[in-house]
């Protein structure tokens, strides 16, 4: 069953099983931040400490499938202790590999189907992606890149409220 | 129609029935479809889909208006289809007792806000239970946030049965009661006869929620001791967009419309309007008519094959998926609600060991089975049993012992995929 097995690949299996940077961020100072998907009732809690535009920290917390948490997993030791712009240019490529445009990311349910099917998604360099690549397997499942895109959007939700209130 | 015509104590030949239902052919990443999610919404046979076709191509017309022949033809078979489904539940007048819905959560809300709302007031108490489907909780919890109505919930047992102990107790001064005569998520069959009599002796309407009964039981209406039975047609080998709600004659009478618009009137004038006589008073617009023909097609085909051999079949699957999920998982997996048994119907919530359901789906889709992932639309029950989601399989009478199998293939390979 190789879709399966490009699906549930080892690294995610990894994360899901031992996830990294587990637990919540005393809140404040830390802005803590939740996602939800109704649908599956996965949940994820984001706490992050930004400290002169570095994310210094950044736990997560939540329950879920083994894709919403490995995604979770993988992303917070992606984004850890990077600048935010930085942090921004990963986020915008993980959305586009999982061909979910920059302009749907606060838009929830246009993101269930994988984006626009008339719009071409932007090449994106996987290996940059380091780790977070073994998600594209995801793709191939249109209804479980919600679970994949759970973290993130809570992740650039928390990065808004942050700059909306400095 | 295929159906073969022996005795109704023969057993079902599943083989000669699957072959009437057209999606059980294809196949699902090469591999044979396994369809075990008839609980959400069941297969059609093709005489049912035929009727609808037949309906559209020689007969279309809308109902109780025109006077040309097609126009009479098309409301004749939407009456008749009433009488049908009328008949199939044990109705005393099946013209006047039935009113087509859009679909069961309909029904339950016209339930609500038309009989809730005529004669509830501030602080009267609704009985349900703690595993109703939102269907039959939203809508009463919508009234309660309206008009302060006291809900009152009936609990459920470790065994994913009823708990019954303090019935009288709930019931006392009660005003309704509106229960599900089988859950959706644990398969239990509740004894509504039982909490019928108790309710009506207390005084309280009785609201049957049979989405999930009435296509898989013998359903009578007297026998129940329902006033009122929300269904509906999908989950019935119909088609989708069609719900049912019977109520006593008396009951509908004495209730103000629902949903206002056409064909539900006597007279309009600016000021006022007077509504039309039950059941069209709660028919707005033009109705659900292609999709009353199929319900109708459906009755027919599960009468021809007979409710009584369809209770029997699942019935003796439902104690074969049982003992194949225990003997062959064992402890990996872990099944909700009551053992086989006389109150426990095909539906299987299944958790494999700590294997997210939605992962568990995912990987039975590979194996062409198909299961819901989720809450079941029953979040407080969910919470009840402690988990936040289920993998849930169910049945009906085109399944066979080979579809079971599939899934206990695919629940085992859930294990080697996740270690």
């Amino acid at each position: 069953m190789p879709d399966l097995e490009e699906l549930y690949r080892e690294i995610i299996l990894d994360h899901y099983r031992s996830p990294r940077n587990r637990g919540e961020l005393p809140a404040p100072p830390a802005h803590r931040v939740e996602g939800f998907n109704p649908l599956c009732g996965d949940e994820v809690i984001l706490s992050l400490e930004v400290v002169d535009g570095v994310l210094r920290d950044i736990k997560v917390a939540g329950s879920g499938c083994s894709i919403s948490q490995s995604s979770g997993s993988l992303m917070s030791a992606a984004v850890k202790g990077k600048p935010i712009p930085e942090v921004r240019e990963l986020i915008r490529m993980f959305k586009a590999m999982m061909s979910v445009h920059e302009a749907s990311l606060s838009d929830d349910d246009r993101t269930a189907g994988g984006g626009d099917a008339d719009v071409e998604p932007e090449p994106v360099d996987l290996a940059s992606l380091g780790e977070l690549a073994a998600l594209q397997g995801v793709v191939k499942f249109p209804v479980r890149i919600k679970c994949a895109t759970l973290s993130w959007n809570a992740l650039v939700q928390g990065l808004d409220e942050l700059a909306a209130a400095s | 129609m295929t159906v073969p015509m022996s005795s109704p104590n023969d057993p079902l030949d599943v083989e000669a029935i699957r072959k009437d239902f057209p999606l059980l052919s294809r196949t699902v990443h090469d591999r044979p479809i396994v369809y075990l999610d008839s609980a959400s919404t069941s297969l059609q046979p093709r005489s049912v889909l035929a009727a609808i076709g037949h309906y559209y191509e020689h007969t279309h017309a809308n109902v109780h208006r025109g006077v040309y022949a097609t126009a009479e033809e098309a409301t004749a078979l939407y009456e008749g289809a009433r009488r049908k489904v009328g008949a199939f539940v044990g109705a005393a007048d099946p013209r006047r007792e039935i009113v087509f819905t859009k679909n069961a959560s309909e029904a339950l809300n016209l339930v609500v806000n038309s009989w809730g709302r005529a004669n509830l007031r501030r602080g009267d108490a609704v009985v349900l239970t703690e595993m109703e489907h939102h269907s039959n909780l939203v809508p009463w919890l919508m009234l309660a946030e309206a008009i302060g109505i006291e809900l009152r919930y009936l609990p459920v047992d470790a065994q994913g049965r009823l708990d019954l102990c303090d019935l009288d107790k709930i019931l006392d001064g009660a005003r309704a009661v509106s229960v599900t005569a089988m859950s959706n998520v644990l398969g239990t069959v509740n004894p509504v006869p039982l909490i019928a009599e108790a309710a009506h002796r207390n005084g309280a309407v009785v609201v049957v929620d049979g989405a999930q009964s009435v296509p898989h039981l013998v359903t009578d209406v007297k026998a129940l001791g329902a006033d009122f039975l929300a269904f509906s047609g999908h989950k019935m080998l119909g088609p989708t967009g069609i719900g049912v709600l019977w109520g006593r004659q008396e009951l509908l009478d004495s209730m103000p419309p629902f949903l206002g618009g056409g064909g539900m009137i006597l007279d309009v004038a600016l000021e006022r309007f007077s509504p039309a006589e039950v059941p069209w008073r709660f028919e707005a617009g033009t109705p659900p008519i292609a999709e009353a023909v199929g319900l109708a097609s459906a009755v027919d085909y599960l009468s021809a094959v007979g409710m009584e051999r369809i209770v029997a079949h699942e019935r003796a699957l439902t104690a074969y998926t049982l003992d194949a999920l225990g003997d062959r998982l064992g402890p990996d997996c872990r099944v909700f609600g009551p053992p086989a048994g006389g109150d426990r119907a095909g539906v299987f919530s299944l958790a494999y060991r700590d294997v997210h359901a939605h992962d568990v789906a995912q990987i039975l889709d590979q194996f062409g089975v198909c299961v819901r992932p989720g809450h079941h639309c029953a979040k407080p029950l969910m919470r009840r049993l402690g988990v936040s989601a289920t993998a849930r399989a169910s049945i009906a009478l085109y399944n066979d012992p080979s579809d079971i199998d599939t899934l206990v293939e695919g629940l085992a390979h859930v294990g080697t995929v996740f270690g």
